[in-house]
């Protein structure tokens, strides 16, 4: 066991909250979300933070730790050096509520507009679709996505830029990339993707797929491949010329 | 228990603002200073007009080679360095590379910015989307530098048959290898890695098909696809790996070109 100094945000917004220094006794393989509660139980039982599963699972204990967005359920204590302070903030891409909660309802708005699953008719008279495991892998990976929104808290399009509004952000392109991909989907999202989603305000800077808990490629896998269909919509006038002459795509 | 205020880096309104402790900014300075480098070392070779072939070598700075008469200042590099030029200023990975470390868009994750606005891809950046056409160029490159390759094979037999211009020797010749050839063969194979992982090949190859059984061809393209990945999981490191060996190559050539590296000493057998 030894002591180790926390710095915590307290307050209800970043314009009047500040930082508050915490020393906690801290043993090995603890996490940053069992300091967090030792700092609940024994010094701060008013200290506001979300958990849920303590297994990286719920994606709800998303905080800036030492400016990085992280599980702190997921982040070892053994990480930082022993003599480093280690700071954590609420999720900066989202209002604070108290302390570490922040308010994430925008996410779900955003989720609510996106288009839904589009099957083609089934293929058997239960309602089955035929599809092999290879062809439908590639969804497969975007379906691993916990809702953690530590990616849409780190993308600067709306952490520093605030453009809730017009952009769903990397977790909804996961999100559409899911539908988008599917073998038995038929839906078109590419007006939806740049006219609502603003998939054009990305600019493939990666931070998202950087600090993915699930490790999703999110800017390789989802998010470049769907602009590049977004291309072949808008953006090429090779395509464009072939669409007039045959009248398809 | 102590308390402070911290907003400007809580809240990252400002350029660097953060409250990240680790060495944020070496990865956007190192690629500053790499790209600015290659940039510096390119141009100015293009502006030159000078020690880009030699002997049987041509340098993919000014390949392919038109024989056309040209004014004095342009130089034969500026009627084709546009395409590998756009192919990776367009590219995905590139414009991540220099988003970050040139426009500090953002200069790294969770760090202040020093831009107030943003309309990313979405106005101005609008023209990145037509990346696939350099891609088509860049395919048809490849094949250039296969001839180029070939044509680094062929030796003058005779001092008398030496070669006269680019891929252009007075007499017979046989088949030989130097390292120049060795040079060149690295470039090709590093150069077609990269092309081979570039996202908009692996949309055209199968990543638009959402249900390959169900498509013509469908199979062996989803198998190409995979193929595809794999170069594509590391399109960084081919990025880079190919942009230092062109330079390289270039370099190497004028060596040769200039006669610093003599055609002796450089022929294997
Ligand atoms: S890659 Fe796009 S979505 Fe991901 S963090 Fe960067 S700008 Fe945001
Ligand atoms: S994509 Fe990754 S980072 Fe984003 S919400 Fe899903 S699990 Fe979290
Ligand atoms: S508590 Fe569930 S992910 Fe951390
Ligand atoms: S994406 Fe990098 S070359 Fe096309």
């Amino acid at each position: 066991m030894a002591l180790r100094k926390f710095r915590i945000f307290r307050g209800d917004s970043r314009e009047t909250g500040e930082l508050v220094e915490f020393e906690v006794e801290c043993g090995e393989g603890m996490v940053v979300l069992d300091a967090v509660h030792r700092i609940q139980a024994e010094q701060a039982p008013d200290l506001a933070c979300r958990w849920n599963c303590k297994a990286g699972k719920c994606g709800s204990c998303g905080a800036d730790v030492n400016g990085k967005p992280k599980l702190m359920c997921m982040t070892r204590l053994s990480d930082y050096p022993e003599d480093e302070v280690i700071t954590i903030t609420p999720m900066r891409a989202f209002p604070v509520i108290r302390d570490l909660a922040t308010d994430v309802s925008i996410n779900y708005e955003n989720n609510r507009r996106l288009p839904h699953f589009q099957p083609r008719p089934a293929d058997f008279e239960d309602g089955e679709f035929r599809m092999y495991q290879w062809e439908v892998e590639r969804p497969q990976e975007f379906r691993k996505c916990i809702e953690c929104f530590l990616c849409q808290n780190v993308c600067h399009v709306l952490r520093t830029h605030d453009k809730h509004q017009e952009f769903i952000g990397p977790a909804f392109f996961v999100r559409t990339a899911v539908y988008e991909m599917h073998p038995a989907d038929v839906g078109d999202r590419r007006e939806h993707l740049k006219e609502h989603g603003g998939i054009g305000l990305c600019n493939i800077t990666k931070c998202c797929t950087e600090v993915c808990p699930e490790k999703i490629k999110i800017t390789d896998n989802a998010i470049i491949p769907l602009k590049e269909r977004v291309a072949d919509k808008y953006y090429d006038p090779l395509r464009w010329l072939l669409r007039k002459l045959t009248g398809r795509g | 228990m102590a308390t402070s205020h911290c907003c400007k880096d809580i809240i990252e309104r400002s350029f660097g603002a953060t409250l990240r402790r680790d060495n944020w900014w070496v990865e956007p300075l190192t690629m500053v200073v790499v790209l600015l480098g290659f940039v510096i070392y390119s141009v100015w070779r293009a502006f030159e007009h000078a020690n880009y072939w030699g002997g049987p070598y041509l340098s993919p700075f000014y390949s392919p080679h038109f024989s056309v008469d040209l004014p004095r200042w342009c130089s034969p590099a500026f009627l084709i360095i546009w395409v590998p030029a756009g192919f990776r200023f367009t590219c995905y990975y590139f414009r991540k590379a220099y988003y970050r470390s040139f426009a500090s868009q953002p200069i790294a994750c969770g760090v202040g910015k020093p831009w107030k606005s943003y309309s990313g891809e979405s106005k101005l950046l609008l023209f990145q989307n037509l990346h696939r056409f350099f891609l088509y160029l860049a395919i048809a490159f490849i094949v250039v530098h296969i001839y180029d390759l070939v044509k680094a094979t062929r030796w003058p037999v005779s001092a008398a048959a030496a070669y006269t211009s680019p891929h252009h020797a007075a007499g017979p010749t046989e088949f030989g290898i130097g390292i120049g050839t060795i040079v060149i063969l690295i470039d090709v194979i590093l150069l077609t890695g990269y092309v081979s992982g570039c996202h908009a090949f692996r949309h055209l190859v199968g990543g638009c098909i959402d249900a390959p059984s169900r498509v013509f061809l469908g199979r062996l393209r989803h198998r190409i696809w995979r193929g595809v990945n794999v170069f594509n999981e590391h399109h960084n490191m081919w990025g880079w790996i190919s942009l230092a060996w062109v330079g390289f190559t270039d370099f190497y050539i004028r060596m040769v070109a200039s006669g610093t590296i003599s055609l002796e000493f450089d022929r294997l057998f």
